[in-house]
């Protein structure tokens, strides 16, 4: 892991002094709302509902055990007992009191952490593929990548007010566990023929109410050109990209106007004139950076071990659980660990003080202090022995955790919605655990297969239903909540964007709707088709029929 | 008149602090005629009457507006004294980078003035791109300027004020400490 310097350090207690400032001044009536408004979003404060929200960042989702706990300890001090992850690898906490939101941002900053560019027209945190590091698939880790633009674009002098938020995803394997094609900027690292590391540059993916599958302006950039091309990007966007109408200001839509030939071109004639040497990274630093993420120290292992194998064959929730969380590692007599925060009935996404603190506690002991955050709202131990299954796992069930579900039909990825959200037009956590409680029943769940639900409670699309194999959004329909279906979405390296069903249902027709297209799945799929795979082959009428005839 | 603070000093030191300034310039609107003295003149009006106001003895000014670019003037700049670059809402940030364009691509060494909705919330990322002079639109002193602009003992990325980097810092760390 990327451990913070003094001059990291420094920087965030000058941060952490500038906001402690603003808030006393705003506190003392000197700053109006309308003054302080921008000052606390840039430091990831929003006013919601009922509350102040607070964003912390979790730079490419990624966390040591003294983090965790202490992300604990302000859920338990300052919040309700729990938090909720983000589709951006970010933690939000719902209950803040503006008073407070100083020392907290002091106590982030004791263990390295920050609410910087969580919020505002700026460079958002970047995100990364959660198995960077211990997926075998990775072609270069992209936290070395991640974590040399989150420094970049820290408090960048010139991308600060940009037209509007920009997002960039970084992934390092084939596999897409960063939904890169729906960033503003999408990097996946490549090898070039002559074994040299880059990326192929996506720009002008997006959801929100004009969803794209991003185009690729470049298909191999060298590594070491990253910062001076991204530079590029960003000036020609900041520089064209609308501000006249806030729906039309992100990337995408200036990528669209122009073409992704032009706009490609325009970046180029762009990076053509910017001084390289000035704007990229020394090889120094590069490989500084690139130290910080080696790790080296696995232990040499069999690549099958005896004792989970014994274990395995005597508790069949063992079974389930490392068929459906546990993934391959790339280094023999290691595993994957995915934790789900999707149990049924809960929140997506939440987790409470407690359940922080024991994941905090195996990071630490049996994943080399490494805990991730994924954008499917989960978290991941990336280093667990296999020896360590059997413990790993009795642990997480005795806290609630070791819910076999990943990327089964209950692993909903859903925004706070209508229950905490002052954009959103409709609930989105109430509508998730109604379709998790109808895939209950493990077996059946397992029967179903890979199955991505995802709900947003309102167009801005946090939940990306868009880019879900059956997306929801909720929408207001004067003055009552509906919720209108998609099909054929994924976020994946087979990215597309879903197509709607029809027309929108009521709250407690949403449940019933699903379960109806899963059954009309099973009795048409091919094969060990996904849900997926079978809308793509089939198209959209099977599906409606089985949903608005059993309505009429 | 709107006051004007100015930077003194270098901002790629520690040291720089800011003072108020004579402005010596008007600003011209389009419909107005042209007094005597320096002048501050829009993009349009500067490319009609610039050659005519230049052999004059007086300085002359251009203010860029944020939907245009500073390239406009690269032919022009050694002659121009300021160029004024407006900010119609803080929150539009084209100008950060009209302000580096001057500096670091274009060489503009004359006064680079920050007008229209100016901030000292926003002071940092102006000296950094390259401003030095400042109309503030909140009534910043100069005081509360220099402190602004002086939050941070770090910065992570080059720009316009040639301040020492991060990694450049820690470099120079490491060579002391061999």
């Amino acid at each position: 892991m990327y451990l913070y310097d003094p001059i990291d350090r420094e920087f965030l207690t000058d941060r952490s002094n500038e906001f402690r400032h603003q808030v006393a001044r705003r506190l003392a009536g000197e700053l109006t709302e309308d003054q302080f408004k921008p000052l606390r979003l840039m430091n990831g404060l929003y006013l919601q509902l009922h509350a102040y929200m607070l964003r912390i960042a979790i730079p490419y989702g990624s966390l040591n055990a003294r983090q965790a706990r202490r992300l604990a300890w302000i859920a338990r001090t300052y919040d309700k007992g729990y938090g909720h992850m983000t589709t951006r690898q970010n933690i939000q906490f719902n209950w803040i009191k503006l008073k407070d939101a100083p020392d907290i941002l002091d106590a982030l900053a004791e263990v390295d952490l920050h609410a910087i560019q969580t919020s505002g027209n700026c460079i958002r945190n970047v995100t990364a593929d959660p198995y960077a590091g211990a997926t075998a698939e990775e072609i270069d880790d992209p936290r070395v990548w991640s974590e040399i633009l989150r420094q970049w674009s820290t408090l960048h002098p010139e991308f600060s007010f940009l037209p509007r938020k920009f997002k960039i995803a970084i992934t390092g394997a084939l596999t897409d566990r960063a939904a890169v094609k729906v960033h503003d900027i999408g990097l996946i690292l490549r090898k070039g023929r002559d074994g040299q590391i880059g990326f192929e540059v996506i720009v002008g993916g997006g959801q929100g109410r004009t969803p794209y599958v991003g185009p690729t302006i470049k298909s191999f950039l060298p590594s070491e050109h990253l910062l001076s091309y991204v530079e590029a990007i960003l000036r020609v966007y900041n520089r064209h990209g609308r501000r006249d109408n806030i729906y039309k200001a992100r990337i995408k839509i200036l990528v669209a106007a122009l073409g992704a030939e032009e706009f490609a071109r325009q970046v180029e004639e762009e990076w053509g004139k910017i001084d390289h040497a000035r704007a990229n990274l020394p090889a120094s630093e590069l490989a500084r950076v690139r130290a910080a993420f080696a790790q080296t120290n696995f232990e040499t292992l069999p690549a099958v071990s005896d004792a989970f194998e014994a274990a395995r064959a005597a508790s069949p929730a063992l079974q389930r659980f490392v068929r459906n969380n546990v993934k391959p590692h790339k280094q023999p007599g290691y595993a994957i660990v995915e934790v789900s925060l999707k149990a049924i009935g809960q929140t997506p996404g939440d987790a409470t003080a407690e359940q922080l603190d024991v994941v905090a506690d195996l990071a630490e002991r049996y994943s080399l202090d490494d805990l991730r955050v994924t954008h499917a709202q989960n978290l991941v131990l990336p280093h667990v022995k296999l020896d360590d299954l059997p413990a790993v796992h009795a642990a997480l069930e005795a806290v609630g955790l070791a819910t076999a579900n990943i990327d089964l039909a209950s692993d909903i990825i859903a925004c706070p919605g209508l229950d905490y959200c002052a954009l959103a037009n409709a609930r989105a956590i109430p509508i998730a655990q109604d379709i998790a409680r109808k895939f209950a029943d493990p077996d059946r769940a397992e029967k179903v297969g890979e199955l991505k639900i995802k709900i947003s409670g309102c167009i801005n699309a946090c939940g990306h239903h868009h880019v879900a194999h059956i997306g929801i959004l909720g929408v207001d329909k004067k003055g009552e909540e509906f919720y209108q279906l998609s099909l054929g979405g994924s976020g994946a390296e087979d990215a597309s964007i879903g197509k709607i069903l029809g027309p929108g249902l009521s709250a407690d027709k949403v449940a019933p709707a699903i379960d109806a297209l899963v059954e009309a799945y099973l009795n048409i799929r091919a094969g060990e088709e996904r849900f997926l795979d079978t809308y793509r082959r089939v198209g959209l009428e099977p599906f409606k029929e089985a949903v608005y005839a059993q309505a009429d | 008149m709107p006051k004007l603070i100015k930077l003194v000093g270098e901002p790629s030191s520690t040291d720089f602090g800011a003072e108020w300034a004579e402005d010596a310039f008007v600003h011209v609107a389009d419909e107005d005629a042209i007094p005597e003295g320096d002048v501050i003149l829009s993009l349009a009006r500067f490319q009609a009457e610039g050659e005519i106001l230049l052999s004059n003895s007086r300085r002359v000014g251009v203010r860029i507006e944020a939907d245009q670019e500073v390239e406009a003037l690269a032919y022009d700049l050694a002659r121009l004294s300021v160029v004024a670059l407006a900010f119609p809402k803080y929150r539009d940030g084209r100008a950060y980078t009209s302000a580096r364009l001057l500096r670091e691509r274009l060489g503009f060494t004359g006064e680079v003035r920050a007008v229209g909705d100016v901030l000292q919330e926003q002071a940092g990322f102006m000296v950094r791109c390259g401003f030095d002079a400042f109309e503030p639109n909140d009534g910043a002193t100069p005081e509360a300027w220099t402190k602004a602009a002086h939050r941070f003992r770090h910065v992570y990325q080059r720009a316009a004020d040639n301040r020492q980097v991060a990694f450049e810092e820690r470099a120079a760390f490491e060579e002391r400490a061999v």
